[in-house]
């Protein structure tokens, strides 16, 4: 009995041990490729840097637009960096020796995810109050803003990688993965704008939040699972 | 049947209504040194991926120690190590991240004994540099230290000697060899004439192909 907890305690170390390792690694990878870090933050400021300029710069207009073009922002700015999360994977090898390891596949996936959130839709989330300063938004909406993305941006890098996992494979996987996931990402936009709104007109935001944290919930028991399975769909070709 | 490390029956894989091989059979017992030939375009790499399990691409059975191979996918993981095409090593990060992060994903590798097998393959003094600033078959080297690290019986090795210099091939014969004498079985391919001063068993994939009547 004994020895049985002492291998189960073991395993459950290296588990966690795979976990840390894995999101290290992904770190050390990003802040080395710096390019790829601040793509999607330069993308998301210039959206709203060239919007006003575009549409009109009067405030009492931005403000009723803010909400929408923030979030529609931080989602093309999601989608945008999803390609990249497990090409080079794929195209050095490392793909392969990840998916022959014994270890569950469950767990490098969901650590690699959340590395690319942490650094992607993380940081989407602590810039966005600039961008609805730039456009206007009022004051009571930006704590919607923060929570309403908090809570999004994590779903929309799962479902994601899901739709990178299925085009890995293929030599052109970029606009296949737009057209797979964008029809998945509506209903955490039109929470999370909806939850923006309801701040600003001083309503209850409580309801959309709730939302959100269904989807990410959701996201985070199957979207690991379903990632894995692509990605043995995509190698097995 | 369960002597066998590894069984192969009735094996049929086509790719672009084209046969690579058909009714292929044979199995692989411990201690024993297989390699795949033929010519280029022969399936020697499609054969390898169905075998380590990556490629579902196929029809047949494949048996480890005589239960189906997909019965028992994570022990048979646990016991494989596979050297592929592509050597799997990250150009931003230093032989020993690398290697790390191998260790952290199969737990029969030993963090601490990483350093000896860079040392092993020839790159010590190269630890800490990024692998881009490394030659193409230090590279490959990174990515060979692993069959020093590892203590699984089975290695399935695709072209290990690519861009490899020639004490570099020696020292790998030798580890291949020193393996097959410690009960360990490996499949390679290699263009390269093998000098193993030992029975290396030899399957030819050529006269394998285009039966498919």
């Amino acid at each position: 009995m004994t020895m049985q907890t002492n291998a189960e305690d073991l395993q459950q170390q290296s588990l966690s041990g795979l976990f840390w390792a894995t999101c290290r690694r992904e770190y050390l990878l990003s802040f080395r490729r710096k390019s790829d870090l601040v793509n999607p933050l330069i993308f998301f400021l210039m959206v709203a840097t060239l919007f006003p300029l575009g549409v009109s710069p009067e405030p009492g207009f931005l403000a009723q637009l803010a909400p929408g073009v923030v979030w529609v922002a931080a989602l093309l700015a999601t989608l945008l960096s999803m390609d990249a999360l497990f090409r080079s994977d794929y195209e050095d090898g490392s793909l392969e020796q990840l998916l022959l390891s014994p270890q569950p596949l469950f767990v490098v996936v969901l650590a690699k995810v959340l590395a690319h959130w942490s650094v992607t839709g993380l940081a989407l989330t602590l810039m966005a109050p600039l961008l609805g300063v730039m456009l206007f938004l009022p004051a009571e909406g930006m704590p919607g803003l923060m929570l309403s993305l908090l809570l999004g941006t994590p779903t929309l890098s799962l479902m994601g990688a899901i739709g990178a996992a299925l085009t890995v494979g293929l030599r052109k996987g970029g606009v296949l993965i737009s057209l797979l996931v964008l029809p998945l990402y509506i209903p955490v936009l039109i929470f999370g704008s909806s939850a923006v709104q309801a701040a600003v007109t001083g309503l209850d935001l409580g309801g959309y939040l709730a939302l959100l944290g269904a989807l990410l919930a959701l996201a985070l028991g199957l979207a690991p699972l379903a990632i894995s399975a692509a990605l043995r769909i995509s190698m097995s070709s | 049947m369960s002597d066998h490390l590894l069984t192969v029956q009735n094996l049929f894989c086509e790719r672009d209504d084209r046969v690579l091989f058909n009714r292929l059979e044979f199995a692989i017992s411990a201690g024993e040194i297989v390699q795949i030939e033929g010519q280029n375009g022969s399936g020697k790499t499609t054969l390898l991926r169905i075998l380590s399990g990556l490629s579902r691409n196929y029809e047949g059975d494949i048996f480890w120690r005589g239960t189906p191979v997909s019965e028992v996918r994570e022990d048979f993981c646990r016991n494989l190590l596979y050297f592929g095409h592509q050597a799997g090593v990250k150009a931003v990060l230093s032989p020993q991240e690398n290697l790390r992060w191998y260790a952290a994903l199969s737990p029969s590798i030993d963090a601490a004994q990483i350093d000896h097998a860079l040392e092993q393959v020839g790159l010590r003094g190269f630890e800490d540099v990024p692998c881009h600033s490394l030659s193409a078959g230090q590279n490959r080297r990174v990515s060979l230290a692993r069959l020093y690290l590892s203590r699984a019986p089975l290695w399935i090795l695709d072209e290990p000697f690519t861009a490899i210099d020639k004490r570099g091939v020696a020292a790998k014969e030798a580890l291949l060899l020193r393996h097959a004498q410690q009960g360990g079985s490996v499949i390679l391919t290699t263009h390269h004439e093998l000098a193993i001063h030992g029975p290396v068993r030899k399957i030819n994939l050529d006269q394998c192909a285009g039966t498919s009547s």
